[in-house]
């Protein structure tokens, strides 16, 4: 394989695999997160305390997480289809990609959330703060650094599963390595691919802490 | 401007219930600082929670400012809470925000437009003597500091009252006296009333003017803190004054404990004493203490001599002074 060819499939790979793992992470962000604090407020003894509630979602939640994402991808395929009309391309891999991602990140953003200080609501609610407020105003800013760094493990999770997500024809590095480097033997094209991604997970990886950093000490 | 009406406060049901506050009834007046004093465990931090209804009481009456908290729905008791100001021990500041910013969180609350907002924050900044901090985050200020913020963002809706939840308890000595100075000189020019609880004498001695002793969720004591302290027996009293106890061996003397209270604390009583009888005084123990600008003291004597039973009638008789025989 002449370098031109392979620059440009890497290439084209790279940008596959920026669409799915962006648009995923975009989409799980906005999903995973209203469930993350809604399990922190419908917990006992929370600000909407509703034990019910919360056990349904706790439920779904880890039905979500027990799947693995191989498995998760084949079954969900009438529904990618119901969604995108489709269920080969970078575009359909993107709801697999979603609904792996979500329970994962619900459970981040719980976890941060719970860290914020319990003083801290108190003291908002004595303020005649609504709940939506406290959400808003206290707990999302007060948690944010943790949430950066959710999300940066969450992208991470994402670009992993991307690799897999080759599997239905979706295109992107993973895919090119198992393609190119795997089933026809092109050790160059293995090593150009992993080094890559490597240096994304690297690369991903710091800029999540420099954020996290800046935010907590400002 | 805060009244507590039987007020009763059960955790759990059944065997594992627990008794947190019981029948505790007290009224705190507009404009005077109110303490609350007890140990550990005694109820207070669930009853200062109970005056903006952070804890609902099992049963009983809350009154602030003339309004029923208790029957409030969630819209009235929100908009009763925002006249209702608070300081914690652990201060509770965003430290995603700035010191400016946490003053001014109250006031976004209330949806008050931005240049108002900002021109109450500066008056409170340099009010709680914190102007230059404006832009500082919480994590680089002092303890200190950080509860004049506390004060700050608690007055920013110019509340009538003001509840401290043990807001000096985990600050040194030094701070502890300008803070409690700060909450004196609010009350004072503001008119604000102040009710907060402490396990410190000292807060009580140095700014109440009123204090109610919880022991084991119940009130066993309330009143003006110089008529507590001037009150032999009572818990405050002992709390001030050093236990006195007179001595096994008694030589035939007479023992009276004399306290006494404001003028009379000024005079010389001891010298007319021993001008007008034969009598000896041995002084065994005792203290004096300014309270609320009044002088309150405490000594132990003891009388030998002939005149020993006359010269303690003549103390029984004086105003101001109250003898308890040992």
């Amino acid at each position: 394989m002449s370098v031109d060819t392979l620059l440009s499939m890497l290439w084209e790979a790279t940008v596959d695999t920026f669409l799915m793992v962006g648009a995923s992470t975009l989409l799980t962000v906005i999903l995973g997160l209203p469930l993350g604090v809604l399990l922190i407020l419908t917990e006992r003894g929370g600000l909407l305390a509703a034990p019910w509630v919360n056990q349904v979602l706790g439920a779904i939640v880890n039905v979500g997480r027990s799947l693995p994402f191989i498995i998760l991808l084949v079954a969900v395929i009438p529904f990618t289809r119901l969604i995108v009309g489709t269920t080969i391309g970078t575009t359909a891999a993107i709801v697999p990609l979603t609904l792996a991602a979500v329970p994962f990140f619900a459970r981040v953003c719980e976890t941060s959330l719970r860290e914020v200080d319990r003083g801290l609501i108190e003291a908002a609610q004595a303020m005649g703060c609504t709940e939506g407020q406290i959400v808003y105003k206290v707990l999302i800013p007060e948690a944010l650094p943790s949430l950066v760094l959710g999300v940066t493990i969450t992208i991470i999770s994402l670009l992993s599963y991307s690799a897999v997500a080759g599997a239905v024809g979706a295109g992107g590095l993973g895919d090119l390595a198992i393609r190119y480097g795997y089933q026809r033997f092109d050790t160059k094209v293995m090593a150009v691919t992993v080094a890559l991604l490597i240096v994304m997970v690297q690369a991903i990886q710091w800029l999540g802490n420099l954020l996290s950093r800046r935010l907590r000490t400002s | 401007m805060i009244r507590f009406q039987n007020i009763r406060k059960v955790y759990g049901t059944g065997d594992h219930a627990v008794k947190a506050l019981d029948d505790v009834s007290l009224h705190v007046p507009a404009g005077e600082i109110f303490g609350v004093l007890g140990q550990s465990g005694a109820g207070k931090s669930t009853l200062i929670r109970c005056v903006n209804l952070l804890e609902r009481p099992t049963s009983g009456s809350v009154v602030v400012n003339g309004q029923e908290l208790t029957t409030l729905d969630a819209a009235g008791l929100r908009k009763a809470r925002q006249q209702i100001g608070i300081i914690f021990q652990h201060f509770n500041l965003l430290r995603s925000r700035t010191v400016a910013d946490n003053i001014a969180f109250p006031l976004e609350v209330i949806g008050q437009a931005k240049p108002q907002r900002d021109q109450r924050v500066k008056e409170l900044l340099s009010l709680v003597g914190l102007s230059d901090k404006a832009n500082a985050y919480p994590a680089q200020l002092s303890g200190g500091q950080k509860q004049r913020v506390g004060i700050a963002r608690a007055l920013a809706c110019e509340p009538k009252v003001l509840l401290s939840d043990e807001a000096t308890s985990a600050l040194d000595p030094q701070t502890t006296r300008s803070i409690l100075d700060l909450l004196r000189d609010l009350n004072r020019r503001l008119g604000l009333t102040v009710m907060l609880i402490t396990h410190e004498m000292a807060v009580v001695k140095h700014i109440c003017d009123r204090v109610a002793v919880l022991r084991d969720g119940r009130v066993i004591e309330q009143g003006l803190v110089d008529d507590l302290v001037a009150q032999p027996g009572s818990e405050i009293a002992h709390e001030f004054f050093p236990r006195i106890v007179p001595p096994k061996e008694r030589n035939g003397g007479v023992f009276a404990t004399i306290t006494f209270v404001g003028a009379a604390a000024d005079e010389p009583i001891l010298s007319s004493l021993l001008r007008q009888f034969d009598v000896g005084v041995n002084i065994l123990g005792g203290g004096i203490e300014t309270v609320r600008e009044k002088r309150v003291g405490r000594l132990l004597l003891e009388l030998s001599g002939p005149d020993a039973s006359a010269a303690r009638a003549f103390l029984e008789e004086r105003t101001g002074l109250k003898v308890e025989s040992s």
